[in-house]
Formats: structure tokens, C-alpha cells, sequence
């Protein structure tokens, strides 16, 4: 599949409107579910860790580096990404099933368009693009949750909290969590691309396609996530 | 001009097509017709290289098909209207831009001269006025018009359709029929229809190719079959006794009496 996409497209407006349109939903159309996941995510973080501190002798800032290196490593990377191979996944691959069953995919093919192309290359162009924006996105909103939930809740102020962020602060570790984000994107397009591209049934075989291209998305992720960890840290 | 010389097609062990060859006209209407599974869709897919034939060779205008790269294909594609069974017009795009389509991306015309040209098919397939709506707002026959104009916007030299009939009430399918057949003659195309609509066959059969399990049975015009003896085109055509009843009026007409049984009994 991957190999069939790399051809010179026939109208590069069309191609760079439809990649145009994919960020938008791809990204845009993320942009709620991957604040709210990730403003709860920092706070849940930042509680939880409280309640497990609990020794005097552990300084409060380091819920906060905590909650940071744990939203920046893993959550933000990780969680964001699973719950997108959920959304953008059975999106791409139920849309493109649908334009299989019904024949659109035929009716471009009979166009002269290399539908691989046209249809594939600009979903993943758009996820490699915008996911990892999204990842970034989720590290700010996650820590900017810990930091409004340590506060809400008395557990620790926003200046202790602020200070806690900067201690020990490693930049290799955001540049490790864009590697993952990359990774992830590539695997939320293409396993659904392909799962939704080679349908072959009817309205069934579409939902079934979907359901399995998202399980089998989520278990290469993790298994991406263990490779890149054991390779990289 | 399309011909195609002992095309086989098998999946797995079942073989669909096994041999078929025959001459498809320009400026005809060309049907293939047969029962269901009988490998005709199977067959025109394999005429415009959705499926790759096992073996055969097949020649647009003297162009081998069969041996061309992907790149000659794709050109030549660009010469080929096709009307799926569904329609499938792009469910996210109004009836304009599901038209303008083609022109958009083969074309560098401006956007006031695709429009023209939009209007202009609209206006041949009696749809003036439906620009802006949504495939799911028209009717299955409106669809049918909608992806029929699609399929010209082009000016293709060939135009498959793929059952244009199905799940259409007898009036609007004889509409569309005509409108094949009109704009078949009007552009000069090699058109190829795929069904087993019996009115589409006796109104616009010009060069009919039938199929029983993937092999040629009998090849001629709709004239020709109310007096083709070949027993299998017979069940197939006239399976009903409505259908068998009109045959034997079109052969009274021609060749005299008739006895009870329907059989010819003495000529003029």
C-alpha cells in the first residue's frame, strides 16, 4: 500500500486542498477530546501523586517534577495517542471502507487517479503533521492540570509548583516524546488506511474492519512504546 | 472501438470468465447481458482494469490495453466515463462538485469555465437546478443522471455502465436508457452496458454480447433476438409469460400464424 502511494499527483492543488482538509480534521477536529484528556490527566497525576508522597522528607516541587516528566514521557505521548487511534482511526478507516463498498474508490480509479495517492498519502501527511502538535499541546494542558489541581486542592501552590517544573528538567526527554509521536502517528494512519482501503464485504465488514484496525493500532503502540523506550532511554 | 480476445478470469478455483471475446462498437450501444454471476460485471471491470484478466488481450482502438504501463492507462483512463450500479457519487461533495471533479483535476480551466461546463451536462441529463444539493437529498434516478453527467464532463471516447437500472421504477429506466443511447450517438462514443433489464435490451440493444457462466452463448441485436432460436437466450429473455406473449406478437407480425403452443406453424 505504502509502496503504491509514492506517484506524481495529478493536480497538486487538489492534493494539498485535500491534505488542507485532512489536517483540519484530523487535528482540528482532536483538538477538544486532547485538551480535556489531557488537562484531567495532569490533575489526576498531580492528586495521585500527592496521596503517595507522603513521607516529610520529599519536597512538594517534586509532585510537580513528577507530574511533568510523567505527562511529558508517557501520558502525553502514549494516552494521547491510543484515544486517537480510537478517534482518527475508525474515522479513516470507516471512510475509506465506505468509499470501497460503495465504489467511489472505483470511480476514481477509473478517473486516472492513483487512488492511493489521492486518498491515503494526505491522511498520513496530515497525521505526521498534526499529531505530534497535538502531543505537544497534551504535555502543556497535562502540566498546566496538575499545576490548577495541586493549587485547587491545597496540595501544593502554584509557586511550588513552578519552581518543581524547572528542577531537573531534561529536553531530551520532550525531543523522546515527539520520537514517539511521530512513531504513533505513522501507526494511527496507516493500519486503519490500510484495514479501510482493502474492505472487502458490505456495511459489516466495514465496522468489523474498523474495530480492527483500532485494536490492532492500539497493540502496535504499545509495542512501539516498550521498542522506543528499551532503543532511546 | 473495443475488442477483447479470450479473456479468463478465475478466483481460487471458479472460474468466471473463461474465453470470452468479441468486438465492442463505436457509436453503438453495446450491452452485455446474462443472469447474475455470470461474470459480466467481472468482465467490464476486467475491460477498464479494475481486475487484471488471467489471460486474453484487450484493445482500445487498436491501442493494446492489456500491455500498457500504468501511466498509458492512466491517460487512457481519462478517455472512460464509467456509471457504477450505486452511482458512487462522493458522499461529501454536492451534485456540482461531484461533477466538477474531473475537470478540476484534469483540467486548467477557470472555475467560470468549469461551471459553464457543469451546467451545460446538467442541462443534458434534465438536472437543471440541482447544483447544490447533497447526493443524499436526490432520488436513486436523479443519482443515476447526476453520475451519468459526472461520467461526460470529459468528453470520453467510452462509457461503461455498469446496471444504469437497477432499483429504478420502468419509467425513469427507460429514461436513463435513452439517455445512454442518446448521448451514445451524440458523442460518438463506444458505450458498454451491463444488465438484465429486458426493456434496456429490446429498446437500445444495438450489439448485445450474452453470457451464461463466463463463456459467449449468442451475440447479435435486440431484432435478432425475438427470432433466435438459441434455447438458453430464450429462458433467459422471455423467462416470463408476459415476455414469451410479446415475442410471439413481434413473430406473428413478422412471419404470419402462430399455434397454440407459440410456435410458428406457417409464414407469409
Amino acid at each position: 500500500m505504502l509502496k503504491g502511494m509514492f506517484s506524481k499527483p495529478e493536480n497538486a492543488k487538489l492534493y494539498w486542498k485535500e491534505f488542507m482538509h485532512q489536517c483540519s480534521e484530523v487535528g482540528l477536529g482532536s483538538l477538544g477530546i486532547v485538551s480535556i484528556i489531557s488537562v484531567f490527566m495532569g490533575a489526576v497525576s498531580a492528586v495521585q501523586t500527592s496521596y503517595q508522597l507522603v513521607s516529610p522528607l520529599i519536597s512538594k516541587g517534586t509532585i510537580a517534577q513528577i507530574v511533568r516528566d510523567t505527562v511529558i514521557l508517557e501520558f502525553a505521548p502514549t494516552l494521547v495517542c491510543i484515544v486517537l487511534a480510537g478517534v482518527i482511526g475508525s474515522k479513516i478507516s470507516s471512510e475509506l471502507g465506505n468509499m470501497r463498498v460503495s465504489e467511489q474508490i472505483d470511480a476514481l480509479e477509473i478517473m486516472g487517479i492513483n487512488t492511493k495517492t489521492y486518498l491515503i498519502m494526505p491522511k498520513i501527511a496530515a497525521a505526521l503533521l498534526t499529531i505530534p502538535m497535538l502531543v505537544i499541546l497534551a504535555m502543556v494542558l497535562g502540566i498546566w492540570g496538575g499545576r490548577f489541581a495541586g493549587s485547587a486542592s491545597g496540595i501544593l501552590s502554584t509557586d511550588t509548583y513552578d519552581q518543581g517544573l524547572l528542577q531537573s528538567f531534561m529536553p531530551y526527554n520532550v525531543i523522546f516524546a515527539l520520537i514517539k509521536a511521530y512513531t504513533f502517528a505513522f501507526i494511527i494512519s496507516t493500519v486503519p488506511a490500510y484495514y479501510g482501503y482493502y474492505v472487502q464485504g458490505g456495511s459489516l465488514e466495514i465496522g468489523r474492519n474498523s474495530t480492527k484496525s483500532v485494536v490492532v493500532s492500539c497493540v502496535m503502540i504499545l509495542l512501539a512504546d516498550y521498542a522506543l523506550a528499551a532503543l532511546l532511554l | 472501438m473495443i475488442e477483447f480476445k479470450d479473456i479468463k478470469k478465475s478466483f481460487g478455483d471458479k472460474i468466471v470468465l473463461d474465453g470470452v471475446s468479441h468486438v465492442m462498437e463505436t457509436g453503438k450501444a453495446n450491452l452485455i447481458i446474462g443472469s447474475s454471476g455470470s461474470g459480466k460485471t467481472v468482465l467490464q471491470k476486467c475491460l477498464v482494469g479494475l481486475i487484471e484478466p488471467d489471460e486474453g488481450e484487450i484493445i482500445y482502438d487498436g491501442k493494446s490495453f492489456t500491455d500498457m504501463n500504468d501511466e498509458d492507462r492512466k491517460l487512457l483512463r481519462q478517455q472512460i466515463g464509467m456509471l457504477f450500479q450505486g452511482s458512487a457519487l462522493f458522499d461529501s461533495m454536492n451534485v456540482e462538485n461531484n461533477i466538477k471533479f474531473p475537470l478540476d483535476m484534469f483540467t486548467t480551466d477557470n472555475h467560470s469555465t468549469k461551471l459553464k461546463r457543469v451546467n451545460e451536462v446538467l442541462e443534458r441529463v434534465n438536472l437543471v437546478g440541482s447544483n447544490k444539493k447533497l447526493p443524499a437529498e436526490i432520488s436513486g434516478g436523479m443519482k443515476k443522471r447526476v453520475a451519468i453527467a459526472r461520467a461526460i464532463v470529459l468528453n470520453p471516447k467510452y462509457l461503461f455502465c455498469d446496471e444504469p437500472n437497477s432499483g429504478l421504477d420502468p419509467q425513469t429506466s427507460m429514461l436513463i436508457d435513452k439517455l445512454i443511447y442518446e448521448i451514445t450517438k451524440e458523442f460518438n462514443m463506444t458505450t458498454i452496458i451491463n444488465t438484465h433489464d429486458m426493456n434496456s435490451v429490446m429498446e437500445i440493444g444495438e450489439n448485445i454480447l450474452y453470457m451464461v457462466n463466463g463463456k459467449k452463448e449468442w451475440t447479435g441485436n435486440s431484432k435478432d433476438i425475438i427470432f433466435s432460436d438459441n434455447k438458453k437466450l430464450n429462458e433467459f429473455i422471455f423467462a416470463s409469460e408476459f415476455l414469451q406473449d410479446a415475442k410471439n406478437m413481434r413473430m406473428l407480425e413478422a412471419n404470419g400464424k402462430i399455434d397454440g403452443n407459440g410456435d410458428v406453424v406457417e409464414k407469409k
